[in-house]
């Protein structure tokens, strides 16, 4: 995005779940909604524009992203999209939408029950459908031929990646994580961010409808992906998300980057790849609730912004075992 | 209260058109080679692919390379998912074919992980059977190219469809107020639950989709209702369970605010009306679980038909 745009759409409230009864999961988004709303000071009846990410292979069913429309409130008739994707897509689509003038409000909502099914097999339908699906490979096992590429040619160790482990949780140290079990060699299970249940939503907002609102704004997005094969990349570059971060306007100034990496090889990949210097802060990156967790960074971002714990946050979304897919979004405080 | 939930299995064969690279390519797995896609800066990329990435034109100069390669990266999976090339511990590889600059990825049968290493050399175990398909190579195994690479190497003609069988498995899990409404089914009752903002009552409870807040009452709605509006089938299907024509209508119950979709049999499919008064044929008592398909059917109940003000909201 060039300058013209910048400063014009904020993030004005984001809640988040971490809990998902049923596999349609319109029970769970119905407190969501209302939690992000109230923290943004708005009636539902004021949103301008509903924008969804979801997956039919999550649940198991088709169109299952209709059941959702439930929890808005279609009645009467609501302005809505969706994408088979994390919904950070889904907040640039309502981004684009806003900066158009096609609306002025907007609610962005990612969910899945990601413990429905055999999530490992699931994913396996994301790859190439003529010459990787049809052999069905794990996104763990995947995920592992990054991480040896990464140990063989010398960018970290299998101790580094028990280190980005044991930060994000002070119970665990390095020395007992690498005593633990390979899951898939060179990954143990700590590598692995939990598959978990969950939802979130962001809400959104032109510049005259900010008010007095606490407000991040949005000073950049970009979003990027690789080719297809496997073997057409350095797997241990993620050329993506440097141009997804060059096309949001650069990190510089950045204070604190939320990083949506399902391994912890992938945050060293990131790091390096974003060109984040080491006195960048990082939110911590729990379990890996599908569809929502690229959009819960983007609302984690914006929550150290309007609290004021920095001037300047990046968050980062990713599809794909190999980080194939990446989105980079940029808020700052002020307009 | 425990939420009912229940497994569920989903297969679909995905067919898919190939185009003419991947189609000469899998013609060529069928007849035991393997093709790779020159592109203009001299490389040859393993799968092929379908357009140039510098040039953006499309690609059509296809090359042999070797059935044996070089292991650039691996992994070991101890317990194999359903569908994967092997059954047994093996590990999963990217591998680069001597001549090619790209890497594919398959599994390698080394017996333990104790066997794999990164720049290990494997070869392709070719699948007894060969249709044209990425699963002809069975698996890679170590070691060099032998005399025999598999094949006569008569690729034949393009394959143009491959077909992928899909079957995915979950565990469907219902909400607290839709298993109240099972429940109530497994006793003989349907019950529904009401919008706390409009006061409507919905049939299976859902959240009011025109409030968007969860409902909280349950209401026992009846048995029997009034036919909205209704198709006749008569386009037969795989999996069909009835002869056609058939009636498929929306029934709404007597007590609710929403219709359901259900059969009308025991009349003629050109006597079914809009208005129709009907009521629910249950099966018999001892097969009652917690399904809707414990109700077979619904038939004309023998009332007077319903005047249109009664359902003219509900269409």
């Amino acid at each position: 995005m060039n300058g013209t745009s910048a400063g014009r759409v904020a993030v004005i409230g984001f809640a988040a779940s971490d809990v998902s009864v049923t596999t349609s999961g319109v029970e769970t988004l119905v407190p969501v909604f209302e939690a992000a709303l109230a923290r943004a000071a708005l009636d539902r009846r004021d949103v301008d524009f509903w924008c969804s990410g979801s997956s039919d292979y999550l649940a198991g069913r088709a169109f299952s992203f209709v059941n959702a429309v439930d929890a808005i409130g279609a009645v009467p008739p609501i302005a809505e999209s969706h994408v088979e994707m994390d919904a950070a897509w889904a907040l640039y689509e309502a981004y684009i939408k806003i900066l158009a003038g096609e609306a002025s409000t907007a609610l962005v909502y990612g969910f899945g029950k990601g413990t429905a099914g055999e999530l490992a097999r699931v994913l396996a339908l994301q790859l190439d459908p003529y010459t990787v699906a049809p052999l069905w490979p794990d996104a763990i096992s995947v995920g592992a031929l990054q991480a040896r590429l990464g140990i063989d040619t010398g960018l970290f160790s299998e101790r580094d990646l028990a280190a980005v482990a044991a930060a994000r949780d002070e119970t665990s140290s390095v020395e007992t994580l690498l005593d633990r079990p390979y899951l898939a060699m060179p990954l143990r299970e700590h590598d692995v961010a939990r598959v978990a249940d969950g939802a979130s939503a962001v809400v959104l907002a032109a510049a005259d409808r900010v008010g007095g609102r606490r407000a991040a704004w949005i000073s950049g997005i970009g979003h990027r992906v690789d080719p297809q094969g496997f073997g057409e990349r350095d797997l241990t570059a993620v050329p993506s998300a440097s141009a997804a971060a060059a096309d949001a306007g650069g990190l510089d100034g950045v204070e604190v980057a939320a990083l949506h990496a399902p391994f912890t090889h992938q945050e060293l990949l990131l790091r390096r790849a974003l060109g984040l210097p080491d006195e960048v802060r990082s939110v911590a990156f729990g379990s890996n609730p599908m569809f929502s967790a690229g959009l819960s960074r983007i609302g984690a971002a914006a929550e150290e912004v309007m609290s004021g714990r920095a001037a300047v946050a990046a968050a980062h979304a990713t599809a794909g075992p190999l980080l194939q897919q990446n989105l980079v979004c940029v808020l700052r405080s002020g307009s | 209260m425990d939420t009912l939930s229940a497994p569920l299995t989903i297969a679909f064969d995905y067919t898919r058109s190939l185009g003419p690279v991947l189609g000469r390519f899998m013609a060529g797995l069928r007849g035991g080679r393997v093709l790779g896609g020159r592109t203009s800066d001299g490389r040859v990329h393993v799968p092929p692919l379908e357009y140039d990435p510098g040039t953006h034109a499309p690609v059509t100069e296809l090359v042999e390379v070797s059935p044996a390669g070089t292991v650039l990266s691996w992994t070991w999976t101890d317990r194999p998912l359903e569908g994967q090339p092997l059954d047994r511990p093996f590990g999963w590889a990217l591998i680069r074919l001597d001549g090619a600059d790209t890497a594919l990825l398959h599994a390698v049968d080394a017996g333990g992980s104790d066997a794999m290493s990164t720049g290990m050399r494997v070869r392709i175990r070719w699948a007894a059977e060969r249709i044209g398909h990425i699963r002809d190579i069975e698996c890679f195994e170590p070691g060099e190219a032998g005399p025999d690479s598999g094949g006569d190497g008569a690729d034949g003609a393009v394959v143009e469809i491959v077909t992928t069988p899909i079957r995915l498995h979950y565990r469907h899990s219902t909400s607290v107020e839709e298993s109240g409404y099972l429940r109530g089914l497994a006793e003989g009752r349907i019950v529904g639950r009401r919008c706390p903002a409009c006061r409507k009552v919905y049939v299976p409870p859902r959240v009011c989709p025109a409030c968007g807040v969860a409902t909280v009452d349950e209401v026992e709605v009846a048995d029997r209702g009034t036919v909205t509006t209704f198709c006749v089938v008569n386009v037969p299907f795989a999996g069909q369970r009835l002869t056609p024509p058939y009636v498929v209508a929306q029934v709404l119950l007597d007590g609710a605010d929403i219709p359901i979709p259900h059969l009308i049999l025991g009349v003629p499919a050109a006597e079914v009306r809009m208005g129709l008064r009907v009521a629910a044929v249950w099966r018999d008592r001892a097969d009652w679980t917690t399904t809707p398909e414990n109700i077979d059917h619904f038939e004309p109940s023998g009332e007077a038909d319903a005047p249109y003000e009664t359902f003219a909201e509900h269409l």
